[in-house]
């Protein structure tokens, strides 16, 4: 049978069970296009290829599955780079397709040629330059693998036009081997180290679990649960982490890190064993590293090797898939009652409370988040910009299910908002996708409103809008004596930019028109937008200033929101 | 920082791109790379590199770990505290008019090396031994006027029956770093 490099390429894509492309066409992917209407593969089409890579990123976070983008050769594919790196940081599964010049051409600079691979080198887990077009299936196999297993990561294809358009006698092998001697995706944890793990468990008093993203990644929230209820052991998480524990459960104490609750951190530093799981102890987690759970022996729980020891001293390394450490962990926990732990972190927790959303008069932000919780139910997939509205997402939204808090953590890529929830809801059509955004993020990005129109994604938008960079003013704010350098933000009239794509919206200036808004939004059939005007000068607290430890957190002054914050005696930002 | 010289020995796949990511992690954590040395190994389609970096063994370890997660590399070890044979390779010009052409091959003769090339008005020796071997050779001729010095960098294996990066047996480094734990 004769069959062309496009056509090898769709029929890969559709036997790794993919169902939706998110890319964008020009000359180099124009023979792979042609016959794009043959395969059962959805397209959609963005209007920036940054928005290709987000979407598939978000369609891979809400799923658990590849996410797929696809773009041409030159700037399509420079256009990627940032949603490519976005999704390295986070180790999101992603394959992404791009176009190449024709193989006689590639190395002298011909028209729209780049060195895609090379460029993408340092931000995928692996990639790949297709000569042959025979050699298609087993890329397109081992690509998917590499993806989607062991820390996943995104790896990227890049195809040249003749191999698109090539036309061989090809009969798809009905299996296709993975050759990779170098690459071991899953080990399992050591025994004799669970059984360390154990132990310290039984013998800790104030034992705490640190949940991240890689709990996520493996689906072990419910052995997380298990032991955490078992062993009775509070639980706070990352950023990323949001989700995998449920976070209206008694044992949660909510996430840590720069913004994190101030008990979440305390708990960290006072506890006495550390059990970070599926974690990276990214800067922004930790604090000040050396003061980071100064009475804790630690327990580091994790898929990939080169994360153990990388950033803090461990007593208990265990490397293996996340689900079947706990599984075997389980089996050896027992029963326990650690009242006395807990009520010291319910001390925290009353002492040093979340800012009430339900305080003051003005529109605040943390207000808008509360109530979008309480409209959806908490039911919601959220997804995020990055900045202050990403905290505020992040803070004041219960998230009880795994996969459900969308966000840029490890690069916080403005921008990011948008276009993942677009993929979101594209990858979880039945569930409800919030978009939480920045005003200053939504607009590197709000070109994808014409895709949300064309292809009928039903994406809700919350613009949480400040009239700033809000997160850089407020570090103007606290660190730069309120030099507000390039910090204020003029911004379109949000609520007509949405008309001019056909999008219903509003502008809620008043608190009591927020959740009428929000209501009306949640009724309408397709996307939405809401311009929410709040407070411009309202800050994130807690904060644990940069360089800082995380017992040295900020909480909120009691009147921040009008600006009465005293910055005399705070640390200098060394970040 | 304990900073010293480690030889890493790596299996890995004939792939283009694959030195570059390895060199890549080096480059990220501003290591110089001493030498680096690549050649075809024992198995069809996969070469072996010995990499020389001056480093703390704290963060060598580090960049070792993420070397392994390269999908090209089949196997890495740190192999400095080993007991290994290294040897390199230099080819070294001298200018040699025929008066002292004499002196020159008394001391290549010393060194156990080899005069590979004669011009009119220069030689080349040909060397192979440690490092420290090439340096005394190259100390003793530098007074005659170096012309071009091209060495390969250290290559090296465990002495006795056990191999760097074997590839069917279980990798001993992985059951150290789990003991170590
Ligand atoms: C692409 C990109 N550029 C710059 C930054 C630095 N940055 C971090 S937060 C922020 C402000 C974001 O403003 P906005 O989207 O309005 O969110 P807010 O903090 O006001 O909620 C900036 C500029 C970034 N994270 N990403
Ligand atoms: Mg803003």
């Amino acid at each position: 049978m004769k069959m062309s490099g496009g056509q090898i390429l769709c029929e890969g894509l559709v036997r790794e069970g993919v169902d939706v492309i998110f890319g964008f066409p020009g000359g180099a992917v124009l023979p792979l296009y042609d016959v794009l209407p043959e395969f059962p593969l959805r397209h959609i089409l963005v209007r920036h290829e940054q928005g290709a890579a987000h979407a598939a990123d978000g369609y891979a976070r809400a799923t658990g599955r590849v996410g797929v983008c696809l773009a041409t050769s030159g700037p399509g594919a420079t256009n990627l780079v940032t949603g490519i790196a976005n999704a390295y940081l986070d180790s999101v599964p992603m394959v992404a397709i791009t176009g190449q010049v024709a193989r006689p051409f590639i190395g002298k600079d011909a028209f729209q040629e780049i060195d895609i691979t090379g460029i993408t080198l340092p931000i995928t887990k692996h990639n790949y330059l297709v000569l042959e077009t025979s050699s298609i299936p087993s890329v397109v196999r081992e690509a998917f693998h590499i993806a989607g297993t062991g820390r996943p990561g995104p790896v990227l294809i890049d195809i040249p036009r003749d191999v698109f358009a090539e036309q061989i006698d090809f009969h798809y092998p009905e299996t296709v081997e993975v050759d990779l001697p170098g690459y071991k995706p899953t080990v399992r944890g050591h025994p004799a180290q669970i059984k360390k793990a154990a132990r310290a468990i039984a013998e800790s008093e104030k034992p705490l679990i640190l949940a991240g993203r890689g709990v996520l990644i493996s689906g072990a929230h419910r052995e997380l649960r298990q032991l955490a209820e078992t062993a009775q052991v509070p639980v706070v998480t990352t950023l990323l982490g949001i989700g995998s524990f449920p976070e209206t459960h008694v044992l949660s104490y909510g996430m840590v890190g720069m913004h994190g609750m101030a008990y979440a951190n305390k708990a960290v530093s006072s506890t006495d064993l550390l059990i970070a799981i599926g974690m990276r102890f990214d800067d922004r987690v930790t604090g000040k590293i050396n003061a980071f759970a100064p009475h804790a022996r630690i327990i580091h729980i994790d898929l990939d090797p080169a994360e153990i020891g990388k950033n803090v001293r461990v007593d208990v390394p265990i490397v293996g898939d996340i689900a079947p450490v706990l599984k075997e962990l389980n089996k050896l926990i027992t029963t326990a009652n650690h009242a006395e732990w807990i009520e010291q972190l319910e001390d925290f927790r009353r002492k040093h409370p979340m800012v009430d959303a339900s305080d003051g008069e003005g529109l605040l932000p943390q207000y808008v988040v509360d109530k979008i919780y309480e409209v959806t139910g908490g039911e919601a997939i959220i997804a995020t910009g990055v900045g202050q509205n990403q905290m505020w997402a992040a803070q004041h939204y219960w998230y009880n299910k795994p996969n459900s808090f969308i966000s840029s953590g490890g690069l916080g890529t403005m921008g990011f908002g948008l276009p993942a929830a677009m993929g979101a809801k594209v990858g979880c059509p039945d569930s409800t996708v919030w978009c939480i955004d920045g005003d200053g993020s939504l607009q590197m990005t709000i070109q994808e409103l014409a895709t949300l129109v064309q292809d009928k994604i039903a994406v809700k938008i919350a613009v949480l809008n400040n009239g700033y960079l809000g997160m850089v003013r407020q570090w103007q704010e606290l660190f730069y004596n309120k030099r507000y350098v390039a910090t204020p933000l003029y911004c379109p009239d949000f609520v007509k930019i949405a008309e001019g794509y056909c999008i219903a919206g509003l502008r809620v200036t008043r608190r009591e028109d927020v959740v009428p808004a929000l209501e009306k939004a949640m009724a309408h059939d397709g996307p939405f937008l809401i311009d929410f005007m709040v407070e411009p000068e309202e800050n994130v607290f807690p904060m644990v200033p940069p360089g800082a430890s995380l017992a040295e957190v900020m909480e909120a002054p009691r009147k921040s929101r009008k600006g009465l914050i005293d910055t005399s005696s705070l640390p200098v930002s060394n970040i | 920082m304990d900073d010293m010289k480690h030889t890493l020995v790596a299996l890995v796949q004939d792939h283009p791109g694959v030195l570059n990511r390895m060199v890549s992690l080096f480059r990220r954590r501003g290591f110089n790379i001493d030498s680096i040395a690549v050649g075809h190994s024992e198995i069809p389609d996969m070469s072996r590199v010995t990499i020389v970096v001056n480093g703390s063994g704290a963060i060598v370890e580090q960049v070792r770990k993420q070397l392994d997660k390269i999908i090209d590399v089949v196997k890495v070890a740190d192999i400095t505290d080993d007991n290994i044979t290294a040897r390199e390779l230099a080819l070294i010009k001298v200018k040699a008019t025929s008066a002292i052409r004499r002196e020159i091959i008394e001391i290549v003769d010393i060194f156990r090396a080899h005069i590979v090339d004669v011009g009119q008005d220069s030689v080349t020796i040909q060397i192979t031994g440690d490092e420290d071997k090439i340096e005394s050779l190259l100390n003793l001729v530098r007074g005659f006027g170096i012309m071009e010095i091209s060495r390969t960098g250290r290559i090296a294996m465990p002495r006795g029956n056990v191999g760097s990066t074997p590839l069917a047996e279980k990798t001993p480094e992985k059951a150290k770093r789990l003991k170590a734990g």
